[in-house]
């Protein structure tokens, strides 16, 4: 199980990649992923960032099963997901901008939820889930229904049932949406911690502030294919001279790959 | 160009939105399909009008009309009167609960008593409509074959629609200061399903009682009844000769609805704006729970799936009194069995087709709940649980429900008559196993708020599910004479179920 995996598998396996796709795509009215090469290291912090309708989450349901890609493969910690879906998804957790929660349960009885589906024991998931909820600041409301819960209060329950089963790579998209500043610094700190800790993290986000701060590479996507990735410097050097912040350095390469692809039309 | 804010221009507005609504209800957003559903309902009206004409050709229709008539008519008035009040219900329950535009209209400098006036009166409009639509048929035949006097049939379902609304507005402002909104949403649901189901049933459990038997036709006609009737010439029957066509009678019945409906919105829409807020504060509001934990501790992915599906169910009052208020249906049958139990009758194989009618509507809403309503999809799909095996703990939870509403009947069954309890649990098994067969080809990804619409989300679901239901139900009542004679429902729910299977979506095994 991956609980018990965590930890000392991380060390053995650090030379692993935590995700490898090769190839990925995917089509829906027009291309959604175009023949997409990504990587990402274990124990990184990784940030994609794109425009809207560039792709990224498109990607990114297809890495965590929620979305069969037309080709291309998808390995998470070497598990290629198409063929062992389950063993993949074992070490993932997905967390997407609208927290899917449900109205009638706690946030406790939430991540009780979410632990069995995971196959963690009762005892661990109970530890887990009460840890938890006092870390993300939510024991004044974990005997509450989560319907009456704020939209924050909703993601950083969401954001905990992520958490519960303590995955190998957390992937999120555009987790700080509808959070205000001391929550998107808790679940800032939480991510730091866990990548800390040897575990993954891939995050989409729109607030390139917080890409800036907290990646440890960054993937820059436009029409469904990766336009650049690196460290930040990287990516500086990529977009060429002139470009201080992380803002200057995104909008020159998604305007170049832009002007790319008008003058190939 | 109308003036905005005022009733006119609330009027365009609720128009522009109910038209747009009917037409996606019928099209479900493709233009194509819209007219094939009309061109449907058509024909179905065309169908019902030579049904109702084939069933009136040989009824003698007296004028002026006696008394087993006049019972007959004003039996039928009631009944209808009973569905619109419930209907009635929900819909001003409706109106003070569903948020939609309303925060943006209670936000605004526009007057919040002009647009509930306007939608009081769409209310009736749709009331009636609804109505009219399941009556027109009756009505046109019986004027074609008895005379134009019976269109004024049209007049009184508008008067009782008005009425209706109006009782309803009241009731609903009475229980909200009586209860507190907090309550008043549940129960006014509950109000308005038992008054849906209260004339028939209580028609039913009469009929049970006096002459052990459900029909109501014949308890309608029966002596007892006929008895104890007002004489022609009664004021109790004025709706009823409005029906048949006395102006001074529709007269009467069109300016009672009328005056009852101004009256209560002249009394209720200073208080709209008020009552709308109250009742959106106790949406927002926070619903604690018991201080002792959670009891809700699964030990596997199927465990969880279950218990997930079960507390959610039991924790909504709103979504259990919609799934259970079919089961309102049962009671007759219950009063039939329990007479047969003191060897007052032989109606047990009665209850054998009711039950399986009912345990499959009931498994099919529960499946729904189940499958299409699963608010967190993409959890679900993101676990490490194979598809197989999170569709078989949806199913066994619908299993389970069905099990524990049908399990008590079908043991008391067992004891009168322990061949129809085996055809029971035979046909509730079978007819529950196809509704939630029809739910997982035709799943969807939709909130489980909008159970109430899950009706229109594919209305070949529906169909196949009733269709089912009633096959099955028929297969059960004939098992009970001679399990041969069962074999033609049989093949017909089969037959369903594969047609269904065909023209699902997403075919499934």
């Amino acid at each position: 199980m991956a609980n018990g995996l965590h930890g000392a598998t991380m060390t053995q396996h650090s030379s692993l990649l935590a995700l490898e796709i090769r190839g990925l795509s995917k089509k829906f009215d027009r291309p959604a992923v175009d023949e997409l090469d990504l990587t990402v290291r274990a124990g990184e912090f990784f940030t994609l960032l794109g425009p809207n309708g560039a792709g990224k989450t498109t990607t990114l349901r297809m890495v965590t099963g929620l979305l069969k890609p037309d080709r291309g493969s998808i390995k998470v910690f070497g598990i290629d997901v198409s063929a062992d879906a389950i063993g993949a998804k074992q070490i993932m957790a997905w967390l997407s901008d609208e927290p899917m929660i449900y109205e009638r349960l706690t946030p406790l009885e939430y991540l009780y939820f979410v632990a069995g589906l995971w196959g963690v024991d009762n005892k661990t998931a109970e530890t887990r889930a009460r840890d938890l909820i006092a870390w993300l600041g939510l024991a004044p409301y974990a005997q509450e229904h989560c319907e009456g819960l704020s939209k924050g209060m909703r993601q950083k329950v969401a954001l905990a049932g992520a958490l519960v089963h303590e995955p190998r790579l957390i992937i999120l998209d555009e987790p700080f949406t509808g959070l205000d500043a001391a929550s998107a610094r808790l679940v800032k700190n939480v991510l730091r911690e866990r990548v800390a800790g040897g575990c993954s993290v891939i995050m989409t986000t729109h607030i390139l502030e917080v890409a800036e701060r907290m990646a440890d590479r960054i993937g820059v996507m436009s029409a469904g294919r990766l336009v650049a990735e690196g460290t930040l410097q990287e990516l500086q050097r990529q977009a060429g001279a002139g470009h201080a912040s992380l803002e200057d350095t995104f909008l020159a390469l998604v305007s170049a790959d832009t002007a790319r692809s008008s003058i190939a039309a | 160009m109308t003036r905005a804010g005022t009733l006119t221009w609330f009027a365009q507005h609720e128009t522009r939105l109910v038209w747009r609504d009917w037409v996606w209800l019928l099209s479900g957003g493709r233009r194509r399909r819209g007219y094939t559903v009309a061109l449907g309902l058509l024909v179905f009206f065309g169908f019902m009008h030579v049904v109702v004409y084939l069933t009136l050709l040989r009824t003698p229709v007296a004028f002026p009309p006696d008394k087993p008539l006049l019972v007959a008519l004003g039996g039928t008035l009631l009944l209808y009167w009973s569905l619109m009040l419930s209907q009635a219900m929900e819909a001003v329950t409706r109106a003070f609960y569903a948020r939609g535009d309303l925060e943006l209209i209670l936000s605004s400098s526009a007057s919040a008593e002009r647009l509930f006036a306007v939608r009081t009166v769409a209310m009736s409009l749709s009331v009636a409509g609804m109505s009219l639509a399941l009556a027109a048929p009756a009505i046109n035949v019986l004027a074609w074959l008895h005379g134009a006097r019976w269109l004024a049939a049209y007049g009184v379902v508008s008067g009782m629609a008005m009425a209706a609304v109006a009782i309803a507005l009241m009731l609903t402002i009475a229980l909200f200061r009586l209860i507190g909104p907090k309550q008043t949403r549940l129960v006014a649901q509950i109000v308005a399903a038992v008054m849906g189901a209260s004339f028939v049933i209580g028609v039913q459990i009469v009929a049970i009682l006096t002459i052990g038997t459900m029909s109501r036709i014949v308890l309608f006609q029966s002596e007892k009844i006929l008895s104890l009737a007002p004489n022609p010439g009664s004021l109790w029957w004025l709706p009823v000769d409005a029906v048949m066509g006395n102006p001074l009678a529709l007269t009467v019945v069109l300016g009672c609805g009328a005056i009852l409906l101004a009256g209560a919105v002249r009394f209720c829409a200073p208080r709209f704006g008020e009552l709308a807020v109250a009742a959106g504060s106790v949406i927002a509001s926070r619903h604690a729970v018991s201080q002792r934990g959670p009891r809700f501790r699964p030990k596997s992915a199927g465990q969880a799936l279950r218990g997930k599906e079960w507390a959610l169910l039991l924790r909504d009052p709103w979504l259990m009194s919609q799934s259970l208020m079919q089961l309102l249906y049962l009671l007759p049958p219950f009063f039939l069995l329990s007479r047969s139990f003191y060897g007052q009758g032989h109606g047990a194989g009665l209850v054998v087709p009711v039950a399986i009618m009912a345990a499959g509507q009931l498994a099919g809403g529960l499946a729904w709940l189940a499958i299409s309503g699963e608010d967190a999809p993409d959890l679900i799909a993101s676990a490490p649980v194979s598809t197989y095996r999170v569709w078989l703990a949806k199913a066994q939870a619908v299993a389970a429900g069905i099990g524990v509403v049908f399990g008590p009947l079908v043991g008391l069954l067992a004891i009168v008559d322990p061949v129809d309890a085996g055809t029971a649990a035979i046909g509730i098994i079978i007819a529950s196993a196809s509704a939630t067969a029809i739910q997982f080809w035709f799943r969807a990804q939709v909130k489980r708020s909008l159970f109430r619409r899950r009706h229109v989300s594919s209305r070949i679901a529906t169909f196949a599910e009733a269709l089912c239901s009633i096959t099955w139900a028929s297969a059960g009542a004939l098992a009970t004479n001679d399990f041969r004679f069962a074999i033609v429902p049989g093949v017909m729910a089969i037959a369903f179920l594969i047609g269904a299977w065909m023209l699902s979506p997403k075919r499934v095994c």
